[in-house]
């Protein structure tokens, strides 16, 4: 008669056991959702970020991404976000083969310039073949030909006080046509041997999913910084007064604004 | 078995004694890191949710098929289900993988289900800001543990196997299988599987994890440009982090099994206030 009330008290011990142990894991796991919801805590995680961004800055400040061989190349670029900006201003530019595009750059400079595809396919160029690393965890190789942004810059001639490089972009977020996509980077990332404004893709004009006719490409930080269908460039000393104040379309989501990792 | 040891044992009561088994550094840090890597663990698989495949080479496209793909399928009825696809072999995993219940109850497309993932939405930006803070938590933890453990002799007196140990492997692994666990003095000590399970993961899983993961971000590739093809290449060190995660969560199911079939009471207290009841074995008769 012992026997059978011990199993069973052990069988009791291990569904309590089971039960506690699911328990404490819906319960961690939800109290942890509470907390990715609360204004306070996301503040604390991303307080990692500028650690993250020190730490890059100091070991690998003129570090150069990887370049591949012909052979790496992926098949197909992958496009991904906007395949197509679709506006009456865009479609109206690839109509006309982008004859009447004009790259706006201004801001903080000293000499504004609007270039056409043409002129700026005269600039001094650069090719590279890298990998393009998606915040989503997929990577694709390809061969981007472009303008060194350094080359832009002797050209226009920053102002002492310009930190950061706004890019404003043709393709809407929202369904009504606003919320234009845009992103940043800081004068160092700008001054990069490997960040170009690219114009061709695998060697032909960059198709129009992959950001024609013009899109960064500043290797060492992930896909959302490589923005695309790029119509102005802005030198601005701080970011904050523009759109959601973080620096970029998925900064003002949550996104990181250093994507170095 | 020492003299002094052998005292204590002769004057112990029948139920045995209580001894210091863990120190606070280390019941600490274990603690520390149990909260690190569920939580790595967790918004990883949400981070993996973003991109539900995995490659092996320099990138997602290099005209090989993934290897591991989960995604969802709408039938002509509309109803959805979970396709896990592992080397060409399709299976239908809805309700696990691919199609999965939202925490309302509603089936959604999602490669691991909520109840697993942190957040337990379809959220990748919060997942990474978790995943982010703590590496660096579990970083930072693994590191003053290493430290303490060589500083304090952890290592070379506890974890570190003796050549009886090495002779005791055979008998080692009989007594696991059997689900026999020493007791009396011999239960003070790790047994051999203990310290080689532990050193694997201390000293390889963990670190090649922080190394792989490292592997993933553009930035740090180019510190020494080319040195992930070590792993076969970028998306190989995406894919190798997410089998090694899963041969972590092994390890802790086999750790926890362990630590409930050899006293899980007398496991847990030592792990939190530091006593270990040793209970006279055969081998102090």
């Amino acid at each position: 008669m012992n026997r059978p009330f011990r199993l069973r008290r052990r069988n009791a011990r291990r569904r309590f056991l089971a039960a506690t142990a699911a328990a404490a894991s819906a319960l961690a796991l939800s109290g942890c959702d509470n907390l990715s919801r609360s204004t306070w805590f996301p503040r604390i995680l991303d307080a990692a970020e500028p650690l993250n961004k020190a730490v890059a800055k100091l070991i690998g400040r003129r570090a150069v991404a990887q370049e591949f061989a012909e052979s790496d190349l992926s098949p197909e670029f992958r496009s991904n976000g906007t395949a197509d900006p679709g506006t009456a201003q865009y479609n109206a530019w690839v109509a006309n083969g982008f004859a009447d595009y004009r790259l706006a750059v201004g801001g903080l400079v000293e000499a504004p310039r609007a270039l056409s595809l043409a002129e700026l396919r005269a600039l001094p160029a650069r090719t590279q073949i890298t990998r393009h690393d998606c915040v989503e965890g997929w990577s694709a190789i390809g061969k981007w030909k472009g303008v060194p942004f350094a080359a832009l810059m002797e050209l226009v001639r920053p102002k002492m006080d310009a930190r950061y490089v706004v890019l404003h972009c043709a393709d809407p977020m929202a369904s009504d046509d606003t919320d234009l996509y845009y992103e940043s980077i800081d004068l160092d990332d700008a001054r990069h041997p490997q960040t170009i404004l690219a114009y061709d893709l695998n060697g032909a004009p960059l198709p129009v999913p992959n950001g024609a006719p013009i899109r960064l490409r500043v290797e060492r930080q992930l896909g959302y910084k490589h923005a695309k269908f790029v119509t102005a460039i802005e030198f601005v000393a701080s970011f904050a007064h523009i759109a959601g104040g973080r620096g970029g379309y998925w900064e003002d989501q949550g996104y990181q604004w250093w994507a170095g990792i | 078995m020492t003299i002094a040891t052998a005292a204590v044992a002769a004057s112990a009561p029948a139920d045995g004694y209580l001894y210091d088994r863990h120190t606070l550094a280390v019941r600490v840090m274990h603690w520390i890191n149990v909260i690190a890597v569920a939580v790595l663990f967790a918004s990883g698989l949400q981070i993996f949710n973003a991109y539900p495949a995995l490659n092996f080479g320099r990138s997602s496209y290099t005209g090989a098929p993934p290897v591991l793909e989960i995604g969802a399928r709408v039938a002509p009825s509309g109803e959805l289900s979970g396709v896990t696809r592992v080397f060409g072999a399709e299976f239908d995993t809805t309700g696990f993988l691919g199609v999965t219940r939202a925490a309302d109850g509603q089936w959604e497309p999602s490669a691991f289900p909520h109840w697993m993932t942190l957040p337990g939405t379809r959220w990748l930006s919060m997942a990474r800001s978790w995943h982010f803070f703590f590496a660096w938590v579990f970083v930072i933890n693994g590191a003053l543990f290493v430290l303490y453990s060589i500083a304090s002799r952890h290592l070379a007196r506890d974890l570190a196997p003796t050549r009886a140990d090495l002779r005791g492997i055979g008998a080692s692994i009989r007594d696991h299988l059997r689900l026999r666990h020493p007791r009396g003095e011999a239960a003070k000590r790790y047994n051999v599987l203990q310290k080689f399970a532990y050193l694997a993961i201390i000293f390889i899983a963990l670190p090649l994890m922080i190394v792989l993961g490292f592997g993933m971000s553009p930035w740090l590739n180019s510190v020494f440009p080319g040195w992930v093809d070590v792993f076969g290449g970028r998306q190989s060190a995406r894919s190798l982090h997410f089998i090694i995660a899963w041969l972590l969560v092994a390890f802790v199911v086999i750790h926890v099994f362990e630590m409930i079939v050899s006293g899980l009471w007398n496991n847990l207290r030592s792990m939190l206030t530091g006593r270990y009841r040793v209970t006279p074995g055969p081998s102090d008769e």
